[in-house]
């Protein structure tokens, strides 16, 4: 059971596994939002999607544990596409999104 | 003058309740488990109070007993219905959605050794009854849905799910805190969770309900006193104010409740139309008729609410992180929706449709003073 707050010992059944390959092409922007609070790295994602060309690969670096439902949430408001998500060793993910108009 | 938007959180006290709580503190304070004139009294007075409550949620008023809150109610329901299907099995079904007082209480099963599953929901907070029906197991022990969820006003399947625990012979609790007093709850359930201080009642006054022939055994250490079910000296008064409040929430929910549901329905289309980049949040269809959540994107729930409080109105979010936990709010994860800008309005009996309006005036221009000062320039 997974429920906020709570400390779990062994790994979380749910999550995804970790795709050994990248899920998508690589990302012609990568953005750091490592050690930022939602909603800063949607902020951040909103303001500089519009730096890649359309149909192309921006990444977001985010710890936030809400960045992990807010950013796939984002994309379905906004209809850019959610293309995958890697867990970074250092902690946190890589949030990769296609810009889509 | 400040607007009350929050009675999901807690109802203000009802007229009726503090009359009839004032006058039990002086007329039913004496000990209801003693034999003379003044305990008589107050046993008289704890009796009525269990039959008036008995009465507005269609049981048996031996089937009812007041905990010390709604948190307490599900505890001793979700432990002690656990605790009574024991050579069944220890195995526990929740909703993702659950309030914490479930989702707590469900832990400390799972660390004694129980096993939980939490059966996930839609984007609205629904959860699909065909799901939780499959997730039952000849050793689940106990089954538990809310009502109608707290953060987003999501009514719950609880007739079907009701329907599919009954065919498995588990027994369901409902967590009731959140409609208790303004709807009925559809029947088939073998436990009943509610809060006073939700329809009007005094805060520290929760009700316990066990159908009769429902097996339930204690948690706690042997009592005597609450039925056998509550331990402790009853708030004989504070029992008594409970049922006052309930009774006349629902009778004035028949009035009250269109017109607060009219000014819920406002909100829930202006909002959109005045406010760019928000997200109505919850079931648009089966849910609590005086509650809207919506979600302002690039906006701290935190600096909204402090925004809204200085204009004047109290409102609550889901998205709030409580000082010990740096998570999310589990509900909206679960619904898989933006977690961030969260505000619950949530109307109160009696509310103005002018502090309505008032809030529509305002927002607009907090929610874009906050984005303009986080930079936000992205349409
Ligand atoms: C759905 C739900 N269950 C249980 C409770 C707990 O009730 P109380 O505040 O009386 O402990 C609440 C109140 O927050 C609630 O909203």
């Amino acid at each position: 059971m997974r429920f906020r707050g709570r400390t779990r010992r062994e790994p979380e059944p749910a999550a995804a596994p970790v795709p050994p390959q990248p899920g998508g092409p690589p990302p012609v922007l990568v953005i750091d939002a490592l050690g930022r609070k939602c909603p800063i790295p949607i902020i951040m994602l909103a303001e500089r999607i519009r730096e890649v060309p359309v149909g192309q690969i921006v990444a977001v670096l985010a710890d936030d544990p809400a960045a992990h439902t807010d950013v796939p949430a984002w994309c379905r408001m906004k209809s850019q596409e959610f293309v995958w998500e890697e867990t970074l060793a250092r902690g946190g993910w890589g949030f990769h999104i296609r810009r889509m108009y | 003058m400040s607007a009350y938007f929050d009675a999901a959180s807690t109802e203000p006290l009802h007229p009726a309740a503090r009359a009839e709580l004032l006058a039990a503190l002086d007329g039913a304070w004496a000990d209801p488990a003693r034999l003379y004139g003044a305990a008589r009294a107050a046993r008289m007075q704890l009796d009525r109070a269990r039959a008036r409550v008995a009465g507005v949620l269609g049981v048996r008023p031996d089937e009812v007993a007041f905990t010390s809150s709604g948190t307490q109610a599900v505890h001793l329901a979700v432990l002690g219905g656990a605790a009574a299907r024991r050579r069944a099995g220890r195995h526990l079904v929740v909703s993702a959605v659950e309030h914490s007082s479930v989702l707590h209480a469900a832990e400390l099963h799972e660390r004694d050794g129980g096993e939980v599953t939490a059966v996930g929901v839609d984007v609205h907070g629904r959860v699909d009854p065909a799901a939780f029906a499959a997730a039952l197991r000849p050793d689940t022990a106990l089954a538990c849905l809310q009502s109608a969820n707290h953060e987003v006003g999501t009514v719950q399947p609880v007739a079907e799910v009701a329907e599919a625990c009954r065919a498995a012979g588990v027994p369901l609790l409902v967590d009731a805190a959140q409609s208790a007093g303004r709807a009925d709850v559809p029947a088939g359930w073998s436990f009943l969770a509610a809060s006073a201080h939700k329809w009007g009642g005094p805060p520290g006054v929760g009700v316990l309900v066990v159908r009769k022939g429902v097996r339930w055994r204690s948690p706690l250490p042997k009592d005597e006193r609450g039925g056998r079910r509550v331990p402790g000296f009853e708030n004989v008064p504070g029992a008594v104010a409970a049922a006052a409040a309930l009774e006349a929430h629902r009778a004035e929910a028949a009035d009250d409740g269109p017109r607060l549901a009219a000014l819920v329905d406002r909100i829930r289309t202006e909002v959109p139309r005045l406010v760019p980049d928000v997200q109505v949040v919850g079931d648009p269809v089966r849910r609590l008729p005086h509650l809207v959540t919506f979600s302002c994107l690039y906006v701290a729930g935190e600096a909204l609410l402090a925004e809204l409080d200085r204009l004047g109105f109290a409102v609550s979010s889901g998205s709030s992180c409580t000082a010990d936990t740096l998570r999310p709010s589990h509900v909206l994860e679960a619904m898989g929706v933006i977690t961030h800008g969260n505000v619950r309005v949530s109307l109160p009996r009696g509310t103005g449709a002018a502090d309505v309006e008032r809030f529509l005036e305002v927002l607009p221009d907090a929610v874009a003073r906050l984005r303009r000062s986080a930079g936000v320039t992205a349409p």
